[in-house]
């Protein structure tokens, strides 16, 4: 595993900056701590000052310090995208591992349910949900609703290799040994298919909070848990843009860009590593 | 052009259609920063004459495919020349494959060298009818209005045992065998000098065998082009080839002519392969070479055949042996023939 | 030709499932609500002024039965169907007493039109791009390209429609950054009105082509430079077949059928983007509609644009699915 990483790093300029770039992101989370503010007070700083020495990334109409906001969202998007991915990945490995070993009858209505699901936009369902909660539409059930809805597409993916890791000998000869189904799946397919899993992980975790920030910037969500689409929500009722308070938008826009394009290429650098046609294919070039 | 294949020629005063001289081709792989070779060709230089059936025989992954690839300049990365050259002649013409402008390159193929891949079976575009291919690869080259272009198709198809009904098929509405058929068809249409085919026949059935490479014979006579082709089956080789060359682990290591090479072969490795044709009469059981396959990325020293050569000595696996002469037309690279001297 | 016809009956019944499960999701998101639609409604009236107790349980009675709340679970399910296959949504309460249906479909040539054509614009930009930087794979404009599109790629929908906003409205004001057409448009058909919708669908569009075209051309890529290396593809190359022609009659071919069940399996992200894009544009089509309509607290119309997206998806999703066997003949009933 480690060996792994480190051969990575050395030879993927994409999985370093990556990583890089996450490992920024983590530092800022741990920092998030440190906040000399609670996150929720108001007016605990002079309002609308622009980036200075002492406030690195000004303050805001409502008087709060824009880096100490930005930090604290961040931890809050980063667990809102990793608790989402993990419900969800065991939702899409129960799937398509079972639709992949078993085949036949099972696959068929698993799939028809996973295809379904896969193409239902989630959008006007995530509003729907929010009309119908309102008030009570808080972080964890978001990441509930959320779960329940990204796991479809990684699921094709894993029944995929499931079923071509039925056909291998190992299996038969586990079949034949009298191991259960259950037993046959996490001891013996899990382990490969974990690499995709770790890959899927960064694309949900880009898809689901692209979606929160969505909902959040629109005021769909919980007002009070500051996370990055909050902070642009804020701004936005406040007409930030127009009243020339930039860098209360700026952080938020830049700071989800640079955590899209980490996720992306760690992503990107992890599905090619698996897949060694796609190496083969940058080598001839 | 005093180049070592000229020196061994058959008939040194006619030219050749085809030279390959001290070619060498590797498969290099690069994965985390480490090289690896994998030395499919080495270091092989033969001719082909006008009209000539030349076979290439050898084991599975002795390089065969990957010497044909090289010849007729159908190499994609990994694999790479590393040395050597492969010159065609063409009507008077003389076409260096890998000196060449890669539109002129092109506009040899088809019209003078057509080559019918390892696989034939899967080379043909499986989401358009088959008269699209014939269209894309033979039209431009026939220089003929449209009606008469197909009629020539038509006839050469029916030459071929096919109905010309398969113009409208798709790949995969076809026996393996029509496509296989289909594909010689195409590959033979233009009437080329050269044709090159690897193991043309291999994924048929012995009867249906049998026809396609009687065809091919026969077309090749027709034509009056040379063919140089390759199949690991012996027995297609006493029947077909005028002459035929022995690859083992990436190294030509013996040529003859077919009636020298199957009764006077001189190699041990050859000699294994004769001996080991099934003779009607015969009941013993065929002695099994010891040992396994080399390993092309880590080939073994000196003679590569050495490790399980029965006749090995000192020097095989210090030294390795060239390819000399024994006679005009029959060439062995062995110590144990032609004396210990490199 | 059966074989096909087996094909359509069986995305058909797919089509079938993914509407019953989608409108039963509806339903039962839209029942498991702690709030009472009826009297959400009735505030939301009550507010303007009149409270006459009698008139308001009229009023209660009346919107029970135009949401279709009378009798139990089940029975509100049945009637909740029969309503939907009649197209019958009930009356929109912010509009009152238009019927959704006529709301909606006024907003639907808009969301239509723009997803139509930033779909196609992203789809054949896309996977132009990305064929031809998988077959000429030392080209330097096309890896420069590359990655610029692809850069793109993992930024939301919302963002980056959010940053062209910002940079057409405010550091260089050439476009108009908000409504389908100029506020006192005359709307009878011209040259000019088509002229200005066609400018205010530009930025819309805009974001919807540059999110969407990355993920195209890696996929393209990804297949063109699979398929090269295919073996009727290097006999079509030694066979002296131009390269125009390779790539266009035989990798182009084999790789556009992949793509088009791809466009068929993402057409919901597709319609989210569109929808999402046409709120930060504040582009009159379902998207807006659908935010008013939560504003407003519009039961009836939200419920509509849910069930309406999920039938619409799934109908183009099906035609696409029973189109793309026209492209590849090997494709049989499975
Ligand atoms: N694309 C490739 N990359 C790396 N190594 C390769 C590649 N293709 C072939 N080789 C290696 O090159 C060697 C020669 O292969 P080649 O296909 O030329 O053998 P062959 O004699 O044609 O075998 P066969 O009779 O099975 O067709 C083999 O060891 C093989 O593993
Ligand atoms: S050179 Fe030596 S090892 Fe090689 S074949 Fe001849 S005798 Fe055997
Ligand atoms: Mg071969």
């Amino acid at each position: 595993m480690f060996t792994i990483i480190r051969d990575l790093i050395r030879y993927n300029i994409e999985f370093a900056i990556g990583l890089a770039i996450l490992l920024l992101l983590i530092g800022a989370v741990i920092l998030s701590f440190f906040s000399p503010y609670p996150a929720a007070d108001i007016y605990v700083v002079p309002p609308d000052m622009p980036p200075d020495a002492e406030f690195w990334f000004g303050t805001t109409s409502r008087g709060q310090d824009n880096f100490w906001q930005l930090v604290i969202a961040l931890r809050n998007t980063f667990a809102f995208g990793l608790a989402v991915a993990f419900l969800s990945r065991i939702l899409s490995l129960v799937v398509g591992l079972t639709a992949g070993y078993a085949g036949g009858r099972v696959d068929r209505v698993l799939m028809a349910i996973n295809d379904s699901i896969m193409v239902i936009p989630h959008f006007p369902i995530l509003v729907l949900f929010y009309f119908v909660l309102k008030d009570e539409m808080n972080w964890l059930m978001l990441v509930l609703i959320l779960s329940a809805l990204g796991w479809s597409y990684d699921a094709r993916l894993i029944r995929s290799i499931a079923m071509s890791l039925r056909t291998r000998p190992f299996t038969t000869q586990s079949v034949y040994s009298g191991m259960s189904m259950r037993k046959i799946l996490v001891e013996e397919h899990l382990p490969y298919v974990m690499p995709i899993v770790f890959a899927t992980t960064m694309n949900n975790m880009i898809w689901s909070i692209g979606m929160e920030i969505t909902l959040s910037v629109l005021g769909f969500t919980d007002v009070d848990t500051p996370t990055m689409g909050q902070i642009i929500y804020w701004a936005n009722s406040h007409s930030a843009l127009i009243s020339g308070i930039w860098w209360w938008v700026a952080a938020p826009v830049v700071a989800i860009i640079v955590l899209f394009i980490g996720l992306f290429l760690l992503s990107m650098s992890m599905n090619e590593y698996i897949d060694p046609r796609s190496r083969l294919n940058r080598m001839g070039s | 052009m005093q180049t070592e294949a000229l020196l061994h020629a058959p008939e040194a005063a006619t030219q050749p259609t085809l030279v390959v001289d001290r070619l060498k081709a590797y498969y290099t792989t690069k994965a985390f920063g480490i090289d690896r070779d994998i030395r499919a060709v080495d270091d092989i230089s033969l001719t082909v004459a006008k009209g000539e059936i030349y076979g290439v025989a050898g084991e599975s992954s002795s390089g065969k495919t990957s010497l044909i690839k090289t010849i007729v300049g159908a190499i994609r990365p990994p694999l790479h020349v590393v040395d050597g050259t492969v010159r065609f002649n063409f009507s008077g013409q003389s076409y260096d494959i890998y000196d060449m402008k890669p539109d002129k390159l092109q506009a040899i193929r088809w019209r003078h060298l057509s080559y019918i891949m390892q696989g034939s079976m899967n080379v043909l575009n499986p989401v358009r009818r088959i008269k699209h291919s014939f269209y894309d690869f033979a039209f431009a080259h026939m220089g003929l209005d449209r009606a008469t272009f197909w009629d020539k198709v038509r006839d050469h198809l029916r030459r071929l045992d096919l109905d010309p009904g398969v113009l409208d098929s798709y790949p995969h509405q076809l026996s393996g065998g029509m496509r296989q058929r289909t594909t010689i068809a195409l590959a033979t249409v233009c009437t080329p000098e050269f044709i090159v085919a690897d193991e043309p026949t291999t994924a048929l059935d012995v009867i249906v065998q049998r026809d396609v490479l009687a065809m091919l014979r026969d077309i090749q006579r027709d034509l009056g082009s040379s063919f140089l082709f390759v199949t690991h089956d012996m027995s297609v080789h006493a029947t077909v080839s005028d002459r035929v060359g022995i690859v083992y682990a990436g190294r030509l290591v013996e040529e003859a002519d077919t009636p020298t090479l199957f009764r006077g072969a001189r190699h041990p490795y050859t000699q294994h392969l004769v001996a080991s044709l099934p003779k009607i009469g015969d009941t013993t059981r065929r002695a099994s070479l010891p040992g396994r396959p080399p390993s092309l990325a880590d080939p073994p020293s000196g003679c590569r055949f050495h490790p399980r050569c029965p006749l090995a000595m000192d020097i095989c696996s210090r030294e390795v042996p060239t390819m000399t002469n024994l006679t005009p037309r029959h060439r062995v690279a062995c110590f144990a023939v032609t004396g210990a001297t490199p | 030709m059966a074989a096909y016809m087996i094909f359509v009956a069986r995305r058909f019944g797919q089509l079938l499932l993914v509407v019953f499960l989608g409108i039963s999701a509806t339903f039962f998101i839209s029942h498991m609500t702690p709030v009472d639609p009826v009297a959400e409604s009735i505030t939301a009236i009550t507010n303007f002024g009149k409270s006459d107790p009698e008139a308001i349980d009229l009023m209660r009675k009346t919107l029970t039965e135009l949401y279709g709340l009378q009798g139990n679970l089940f029975e509100q399910y049945v009637t909740f169907w029969s309503r939907l296959i009649r197209g019958d949504f009930g009356p929109s309460l912010s509009a009152f007493p238009t019927p959704v249906s006529q709301i909606i479909f006024r907003a639907l040539p808009w969301t239509v039109g723009l997803m139509i054509s930033a779909t196609l614009i992203s789809f054949l930009l896309g996977n132009t791009l990305g064929a031809l930087a998988g077959y000429y794979r030392k080209s330097r404009i096309l890896k420069i390209l590359s990655l610029g599109l692809i850069g793109l790629q993992p930024i939301p929908y919302y963002v980056l429609a959010f940053i062209l906003l910002i940079l057409f409205g405010f550091v260089w004001p050439v476009l108009p950054i908000t409504g389908g057409y100029e506020m006192n448009a005359d709307l009878t058909l011209s040259f000019t009105l088509v002229l200005d919708i066609v400018r205010h669908s530009i930025l819309p569009a805009m974001a919807l082509v540059l999110v969407g075209a990355g993920s195209w051309l890696t996929g393209m890529r990804a297949l063109t430079s699979n398929i090269v290396t295919e073996d009727y593809v290097t006999f079509a190359e030694l066979g002296g077949v131009g390269s125009t022609r390779i790539l266009r009659s035989y990798v182009v071919r084999n790789a556009i059928v992949p793509q088009l069940t791809g466009l068929a399996m993402s057409l919901g992200a597709i319609f989210n983007g569109t929808v999402i894009t046409e709120i930060v544009f504040g582009y009159p089509g379902i998207g807006t509609l659908l935010i008013n309509a939560v504003h407003a607290g519009d039961y009836s119309l939200v419920l509509g644009l849910a069930s309406l997206s999920i039938i619409g998806v799934a109908i183009a999703v099906f035609l696409i699915d029973i189109l793309s066997p026209l492209l590849d003949p090997r494709i049989k009933a499975e």
